[in-house]
């Protein structure tokens, strides 16, 4: 049999759907909106900062955007590719996807550790 | 394409996704991770503004008026994500103790329920934390 990624991106895809889910509508809600809009006080960088000072915090920051960013990326693939009809290039938008998907990834590293 | 080129090829319609309302839902609902995808660099962003104690800049970018917009219709298309993804659930899994299978609207029930917790968990440590 031959062995592929498929079922491991499909795997990343889904658990960054739930993830996606559970964390990121709050987020946006308070950061987004919300405290843009003034209707709550931003919190003061000292408090965020003692936030992400916790190992715990920053670790599951990091995993929210590593899975997040690849259930983006296997979506946007496949979309992209049935909505616009160029599901002959796959590689090359797979490459693309994935490539930031893992971009980003590195990216929230370095912000964090 | 053959010699003659007479290889028949129908033309593909550009508009497929706008004919019937479910494929519009569908192609909406698979949307909605452009929205993911943004809410990321928007968290990168901010981390990356606390990180570098330029706190000040990331709160005056979020104030613009494109960015509330933009982020508005990215809340509207994370919740409609959310909703649509933890409903799927009972589809893709199928849970039985002891033989009796766990009806589709209580393992919904239990993930709308585990959204509202997460969120009010995470909302209570931005707001206020233990201090």
């Amino acid at each position: 049999m031959r062995r592929t990624l498929e079922p491991y991106l499909w795997l990343l895809f889904s658990g960054g759907g739930v993830v996606a889910a559970l964390v990121l509508p709050v987020l946006v809600l308070l950061f987004g909106v919300l405290m843009p809009l003034g209707v709550l006080d931003w919190p003061t960088a000292e408090h965020l900062g003692a936030l992400a000072g916790n190992v715990v915090v920053r670790l599951a920051l990091l995993v929210v955007v590593v899975l997040c960013g690849f259930h983006a990326a296997h979506r946007i693939r496949f979309t992209s590719e049935e909505m616009l009809g160029i599901a002959r290039f796959d590689l090359v938008i797979a490459l693309l996807c994935y490539g930031a998907a893992i971009t980003a990834g590195v990216v929230a590293f370095v912000v964090l550790f | 394409m053959n010699a003659e080129g007479t290889d028949y090829r129908p033309k593909r319609d550009l508009l497929w996704f706008a004919r019937h309302r479910t494929y519009t839902l569908f192609v909406l609902r698979e949307l909605t991770s452009v929205f993911v995808a943004w809410t990321v660099v928007f968290l990168l962003l901010l981390l990356d503004a606390l990180g570098r104690g330029a706190w000040a800049e990331f709160t005056a970018l979020a104030a613009r008026p494109w960015m509330i917009a933009l982020n508005v219709v990215a809340l509207a298309a994370l919740c409609f994500h959310a909703v649509t993804f933890l409903n799927l659930a009972p589809k893709a899994t199928v849970v039985r103790l002891d033989g009796w299978r766990v009806p589709a609207w209580m393992i919904q029930g239990g993930n709308h329920s585990a959204w509202l917790l997460v969120s009010a968990v995470i909302a209570f440590f931005v707001l206020r934390g233990f201090t």
